[in-house]
């Protein structure tokens, strides 16, 4: 009896109840997902992030830094990436659009980084405090050039923390910038979260070179497409570029270098397509009426779903966590099996616009676009799916 | 071979594709001399030097040279040089800039990694002109002079680069000329040796397009005007402010010593680690 009581506290002192900010569970995130370096500069509503990382990045032996700008920023958090160390950056659309210049930088010369942008309403300054999804495009189309994006959201507080550490894990394994793309309601709404530290979760650290230095090829084409990485200072010395580079990092202006290139970039996120897709179905097997959500709204989703089948009308619901690459196989098998999608967004229709293009006649797709500062509720939602039943 | 060449080689990446991007006559391999010749006299390792540039004709020099290299965005050097020096610190971090790099699109970052006193040292080539894309006007070149944006005059006033890195808090600013390689070579290895933000301004010719511009002459001319105009600190100390006019001042312009900003970090280390558990 005695033992068992020992067991029971041991077993409480590995686990811990949290009453979390979405903001706070990204924090949380990082750092179990061995995030040692951020920088940032203020923004609402990001803020909470960069204090809390103040607080506690030192603790770990890490590096906090507020720069000047967000163009700063991102540029540090590339530096602190190719001297080993995982490094992250958080803001809001403003923000992000100044970061734009330095995440191509990233793409091209395959830094891993995460960048969390907790949108607003816009354009500019818009709506500060107020909810939106405004930036969906902005992250998979921001930067300039032919680039791919993988782009994570979430609608709970527990997600911001898993979808933080899979953004970390996807960026080292892919070698490119990771986005965490959520809005305010579940940046600043607190939930109950329990972590434990006995939970198994799948941490991934980039994949260093084995060969001697002088057999290094950094920019190697390799089966998965992803180059080994070199960290600064440990005797791989080599040659980083924002221009078009070979495969030993040197620029390039050959036709045949610069196709295999661009080509690889887009292919090594491509070829692991279900690898990073993720998305949950809920009662879709039956839905007439399947509603395609994300972030903070895809909890008034699920809630008018629920009440939709009380009062017998068949609706599910499709809820996207990985936003880019967009989920197309998981849209086309709700497209197949529902006579009408339903895709409410609190923007003037960024994802419906992809549902749309993968649509190809098999349903009749449904937009509900919010773009007041307010939420979505579920009975806007339920109204619209009245509607149409 | 003689030694110079020698010690060059030993620095030079042979496996790049020569030749470099750089017109003949340019100043520009006259500074990445004196910054070998430099890193060799302190005995630095390879391994350790992570030499970083921006975008424009000095972006390109890294690429030649057998360290860890970053060729980073236009005019953010500074800030992937912050990030690799703090999570690093046993790195010694150099950037490359030029003047439209550091003072124009990049000034924002340079005035604070100054007030920061990050241990990073800058070296910024200012030939007071865009060369890379055609001779534009920029933050320093001088008023009243022409450039294919200022076809007619410049009308605007010109930066002081070391006199604005001073006035941001660096801790150490030298300036010399490509005319005086031997001072460059002395200024860069003390500026690398100075812990905190440390920069060395090399006035350059761009006889290609400032030069052309304005009817300045060769390469050589060019580098004789730099040899006519410059002014040593302790000379200049004794002259009046107009005979200071169109004058270049050389020399170790400011060395101090302020709290840099790693060591400082590491402070707040200890006192955040003080506070777990209370």
């Amino acid at each position: 009896m005695e033992r068992k009581n020992q067991n029971q506290r041991k077993k409480k002192s590995h686990q811990k109840e949290l009453l979390l900010q979405g903001n706070e569970a990204i924090v949380e995130g990082a750092l179990r997902a061995g995030c040692r370096f951020f920088a940032g500069y203020p923004i609402t509503p990001a803020t909470e992030i960069s204090e809390i990382l103040s607080v506690k990045l030192p603790q770990v032996e890490g590096t906090f830094i507020q720069m000047e700008d967000e163009i700063a920023s991102l540029g540090a958090v590339i530096g602190a990436s190719l001297a080993g160390v995982k490094s992250m950056t958080a803001t809001s659309g403003p923000g992000f659009s100044l970061m734009q210049e330095n995440l191509g930088f990233a793409i091209i010369a395959e830094v891993p980084c995460v960048i969390v942008n907790v949108m607003r309403g816009g354009p500019s300054t818009g709506l500060p405090t107020f909810p939106s999804q405004s930036d969906v495009m902005q992250a998979r189309w921001g930067t300039h050039g032919d680039h791919p994006a993988i782009v994570l959201s979430a609608s709970t507080v527990r997600e911001c923390y898993d979808i933080t550490i899979k953004a970390f894990n996807f960026s080292e394994k892919f070698r490119t910038p990771a986005i965490v793309l959520i809005d305010e309601v579940v940046a600043h709404m607190r939930e109950k979260m329990i972590l434990s530290d006995e939970e198994e979760i799948e941490i991934f650290d980039r994949v260093k070179p084995t060969v001697p230095p002088e057999w290094y090829i950094p920019f190697e084409d390799t089966p998965s497409g992803i180059p080994a990485m070199a960290n600064f200072g440990e005797g791989y010395r080599y040659h980083v570029t924002g221009l078009t580079h070979d495969i030993r990092g040197f620029p390039t202006s050959r036709s045949d270098e610069i196709g295999p290139f661009v080509a690889r970039l887009h292919r090594k996120i491509s070829q692991h397509f279900s690898e990073i897709q993720r998305a949950e179905f809920f009662q879709t097997e039956d839905a007439e009426i399947t509603i395609v959500a994300y972030g903070c709204v895809a909890r008034s989703a699920k809630r008018a779903m629920i009440e939709a089948r009380e009062k017998g009308i068949k609706v599910g619901l499709l809820k996207l966590v990985t936003l880019w690459p967009f989920v197309r196989s998981a849209v086309e098998k709700v497209l197949q099996t529902s006579k009408f999608l339903l895709v409410p967004e609190m923007n003037m229709g960024q994802v419906s616009r992809e549902v749309k293009r993968v649509n190809r006649g098999m349903a009749k797709v449904l937009t509900l676009n919010k773009v007041d500062g307010t939420i979505i509720t579920p009975e806007e939602i339920l109204n619209r799916i009245t509607e149409v039943s | 071979m003689g030694e110079v060449t020698k010690l060059i080689h030993k620095y030079l990446r042979h496996d790049k594709k020569f030749p470099h991007v750089w017109c003949p006559g340019c100043g520009i391999g006259i500074m990445l001399g004196a910054l070998i010749r430099a890193i060799d006299r302190i005995g630095f390792e390879k391994d350790e030097v992570v030499l970083v540039s921006g975008i424009g004709c000095s972006g390109r020099l890294p690429v030649y040279v057998d360290f860890n290299t970053l060729h980073t965005t236009h005019g953010r050097a500074l800030t992937f040089a912050t990030g690799v020096k703090l999570a690093k610190p046993s790195l010694k971090v150099i950037v490359i800039m030029g003047d439209g790099d550091a003072v124009a699109i990049g000034g924002n970052h340079f005035i604070h990694a100054a007030r920061r006193n990050i241990d990073v040292t800058s070296i910024i080539l200012n030939n007071s002109i865009y060369g890379m894309t055609g001779g534009q006007s920029s933050p320093t070149t001088p008023y009243g002079m022409k450039s294919s944006t200022t076809v007619y005059s410049n009308i605007e006033q010109d930066f002081k680069i070391s006199e604005l890195a001073i006035t941001a808090g660096a801790v150490f600013v030298g300036r010399g000329t490509v005319y005086q390689a031997r001072l460059l070579d002395s200024l860069i290895e003390k500026a690398m040796l100075k812990p905190g933000f440390s920069v060395v301004e090399v006035v350059a010719h761009c006889h290609t397009q400032y030069g052309k511009q304005n009817r300045l002459g060769t390469a050589v001319e060019m580098m004789e005007w730099q040899r006519d105009h410059s002014v040593t600190v302790e000379k200049a100390a004794t002259m009046k402010p107009e005979q200071l006019q169109e004058k270049i001042v050389i020399g170790v312009l400011v060395d101090k010593a302020l709290p840099v900003y790693q060591n400082e970090y590491e402070k707040i280390r200890e006192r955040a680690k003080a506070t777990i558990g209370r």
